[in-house]
């Protein structure tokens, strides 16, 4: 990432208090988003990746408590009035959910969707620089003009989609963050969305954070990716660097067990993810890796950078003169229950 | 059983489920019908013991439907079903409950599928109870064997826990522990894997894998996923609005797709190695309403290759302006919007259409609009299907080609539904081409 970025998390935690104990759902997590970038942010369920994403935009619920960094030029929102981020949210900050149909108001026209989202944000444009505005950025995401005055049920799940981004893109936003924005729709619709999101930065240089459990989703359509287990980033970088040659165990697992068309033996990582209230001491992926070394159960990773811009947060990276006298040794463990399973 | 070893052990033939549509409160009352969903239309094909068939086809398919036809939870309207030899179409309820010992389902949702009142050992234990299978020490002993058959083990730890307690996968574990705990010998299984997270898919089709072979199952797997139904699959059935477009060994299908939607299908898959994507053409619009499907063939307004006789019609056009105007330029879209009247007559399913013009404006004006499109973009496939197109005074007579019914063509293990395939349309198509050309100076 070469440009300053636009939106820099920094030491993010953000814990949840529950009857059982505090789940510790996002652990220090630091990223980078830059201008025009599109940055994936993969992970199985559970993983934080999509508190993560409401975090970075302070939406989550009151039981959250929040810590941390969120730099926004030269403001922090972690620290930052729930008004003032309120005003932040919509012209400078975007966010894409992922059922369309629960975030249209069914009595309310298209036109009027757009017309209070503008009216709301930008006060003072006229009613046709409204319309134009609005038909513009419906038109780049495929719905025409003569639609413009329907009602959200006369549009099929596709299109309720690029409504919202259209939505959501009307304001220009510096940062997007979508959450799971295709996991309802059918495969052809979606890879016609991703288009249109990979081409956000093209059409709008808008930043986008794609949050999402499907990697071939990111290979294609972004610049970045950050890798999420258990709360913590385990390897981030170059979308093509990270996909060819993964860094860390658990993107290789997990690259390794996704089913694509090139399956020809079914593979899959031994165990479960760890439950978030009592996380496994040391790396977090050590009960499950088959690389844990002695060091991995005892220890927390220290983040290592990579020659290629990667960073990883694992022991086989180092740094050898923090792991202590015979930590590099197979880690010896109890085999993993079958009743551990997923 | 009967002809076990040899026939099929279901035959589905010309199977066609249709979903009456409830029309108005009024229409109700006079007893007139709106309609109806085709939602399986004309659906033939077997499955051979021990085979794993594939149905993959995207939302509104109908695969979900023909598989709950099979089961007998939703009732045919047309053609015929047999399983082991049996008729069951015509089956009473109580002739279908002893049936479905041997035909099971497990559903897309795991954590919908499960009682959230009741304990796994009760869930798993539920169809014994219904069967009356055994007595209760006896179904206690087959519901721990049953659990530790699919992984859940020790079968004590999970008898007493609630489907709360229990993960994603693990609660799909004990969905399949219920179905196969009457010892089927079909098992439907919906979307089974869909919900769950990648790295607890491979388990789970691995423990399907294994059940097959030690139970000597016979599966139906529906889903939208053609990455997991080629590696899970013998057969491959693909489906477009309740219609099998194409349906072979899985090999074939993959290797060497036929029809265009098969092709577009693959072509969406997500690819997760970097250096294998590719550029890919998509197919436009999506998956039409089934209430109203397109004439001829009803992939036609999508199909990059469709051509004079796949079934072009009035809707299309609507279309095709729409999709104009949505990347035009506004002061372009509003005078050419300016030139036509409302455009809702043009939704009716025909072959035949008058494009009226607005107050002020002449049919003349608005067959240079049409002109003009045709002559920017003169590849677009629906200009094939457009036989003649006529100025009035006030209006445009649009004729297009009449449609031919796709029809099953064999070709190899092969049996695809797609004109493209099929010489008779080719040729009837290239006949028209001829006296278009002849007729009309463009």
């Amino acid at each position: 990432m070469s440009s300053e970025p636009v939106v820099s998390v920094r030491d993010l935690r953000v814990y949840y208090g529950t009857p059982r104990g505090t789940v510790r759902a996002v652990d220090r997590v630091s990223l980078d988003i830059g201008e025009s970038e599109v940055l994936g942010l993969v992970g199985e369920s559970g993983c934080g990746k999509s508190t993560l994403g409401r975090g970075i935009l302070g939406l989550l619920p009151e039981s959250a408590a929040l810590d941390g960094q969120v730099l926004y030029g030269e403001r922090d929102l972690v620290a930052m009035s729930p008004r003032d981020l309120r005003r932040l949210r919509g012209p400078d900050l975007g966010l894409i959910f992922q059922e369309p149909m629960t975030r249209l108001n069914p009595l309310m026209r298209i036109e009027d969707h757009f017309r209070e989202t503008l009216e709301q944000h930008e006060s003072g444009l006229t009613d046709h620089e409204i319309r134009k505005r609005s038909l513009e950025t419906l038109g780049r995401m495929g719905i025409p003009p003569t639609r413009f005055r329907q009602y959200p049920h006369e549009f099929s799940g596709g299109m309720r989609q690029r409504i919202m981004i259209a939505l959501a893109l009307v304001l220009r936003p510096k940062l997007l963050i979508a959450d799971e924005p295709t996991t309802s729709l059918d495969v052809i619709v979606e890879a016609q969305i991703l288009r249109i999101l990979a081409d956000l930065r093209e059409n709008f240089g808008t930043a986008l954070l794609l949050i999402t459990h499907n990697l071939g989703i990111v290979a294609e359509a972004c610049d970045r990716v950050a890798v999420m287990y258990a709360g913590q980033i385990a390897e981030e970088g170059d979308a093509r660097a990270v996909f060819s040659a993964p860094a860390h165990p658990y993107t290789r697992e997990l690259l390794r067990s996704t089913i694509s068309l090139d399956t020809t033996e079914l593979h899959s990582i031994p165990g479960a993810p760890p439950d978030l209230v009592e996380p496994p001491r040391g790396c977090r992926f050590h009960p499950r890796c088959p690389n844990a070394m002695a060091v991995c159960a005892s220890q927390d990773p220290i983040e290592q950078p990579l020659e290629d811009g990667r960073r990883v947060l694992c022991w086989l990276y180092g740094p050898a003169e923090v792991i202590p006298a015979g930590g590099e040794s197979p880690l010896e463990r109890e085999a993993i229950a079958v009743a551990d399973e997923a | 059983m009967h002809d076990a070893v040899n026939g099929p052990l279901v035959a589905i033939r010309g199977l066609k489920t249709y979903y009456p549509i409830r029309g108005s409160f009024l229409q109700r009352l006079v007893g007139r019908e709106a309609g109806y969903v085709k939602a399986v239309d004309d659906v033939s094909l077997e499955l051979r013991k021990g085979e794993v068939l594939g149905l993959v086809g995207e939302s509104g398919s109908g695969k979900t439907t023909l598989g709950r036809t099979l089961l007998g939870l939703v009732p045919a309207t047309e053609g015929s079903i047999e399983f082991d030899g049996r008729e069951i179409t015509h089956m009473s309820e109580r002739e279908l409950r002893v049936l479905r010992r041997e035909m099971q389902i497990v559903f897309q949702d795991p954590h919908a599928s499960l009682n959230p009142a009741m304990t796994i050992e009760q869930s798993v234990g539920h169809p014994l109870q219904i069967h009356g299978v055994g007595s209760a020490a006896e179904r206690r002993r087959r519901i721990a064997e049953t659990l530790e058959t699919v992984g859940l083990a020790p079968p004590e730890q999970f008898m007493e826990k609630y489907p709360s307690d229990l993960s994603g996968g693990q609660k799909q574990r004990a969905v399949i522990a219920r179905a196969i705990i009457l010892n089927p010998v079909l098992l439907v299984a919906d979307e089974p894997v869909s919900m769950l997270d990648m790295s607890v898919r491979a388990k789970i089709l691995q423990l399907m894998l294994d059940l097959k072979r030690e139970l000597d199952l016979t599966y139906l797997y529906i889903t939208h996923d053609l990455a997991t139904a080629k590696f899970f699959c013998d057969r491959i059935a693909i489906l477009y609005l309740g219609r099998i477009v194409e349906i072979g060994p899985a090999e074939a299908i993959y290797e060497s797709p036929r029809h265009p939607y098969t092709k577009a299908l693959l072509r969406a898959i997500p690819e997760p190695d970097p250096l294998r994507t590719v550029p890919r053409d998509l197919p436009r619009g999506e998956v039409p309403d089934a209430a109203r499907p397109p004439l001829g063939c009803t992939f036609h307004p999508r199909c990059p290759q469709a051509f004079e006789v796949c079934g072009w019609e009035s809707r299309d056009l609507r279309d095709l302006l729409e999709t104009r105007w949505a990347h035009q330029e506004e002061e372009r879209y509003v005078a050419e919007r300016a030139l036509l009247d409302d455009l809702d007559p043009l939704d009716a399913a025909a072959t035949r259409a008058s494009v009226r013009a607005a107050g002020g404006h002449s049919g003349a004006e608005v067959l240079e609009l049409l002109e003009t499109i045709r002559h920017e973009d003169p590849d677009e496939p629906f200009w094939r299907g457009v036989g003649r197109m006529t100025a009035a005074d006030r209006h445009v007579d649009v004729e297009w080609e009449e449609p031919l019914a796709p029809r099953p063509l064999v070709d190899g293990e092969v049996t695809v539904e797609c004109h493209l395939y099929d010489e008779d349309a080719l040729a009837e198509a290239s006949r028209r081409r001829a006296a278009t050309n002849g007729t009309t100076d463009r």
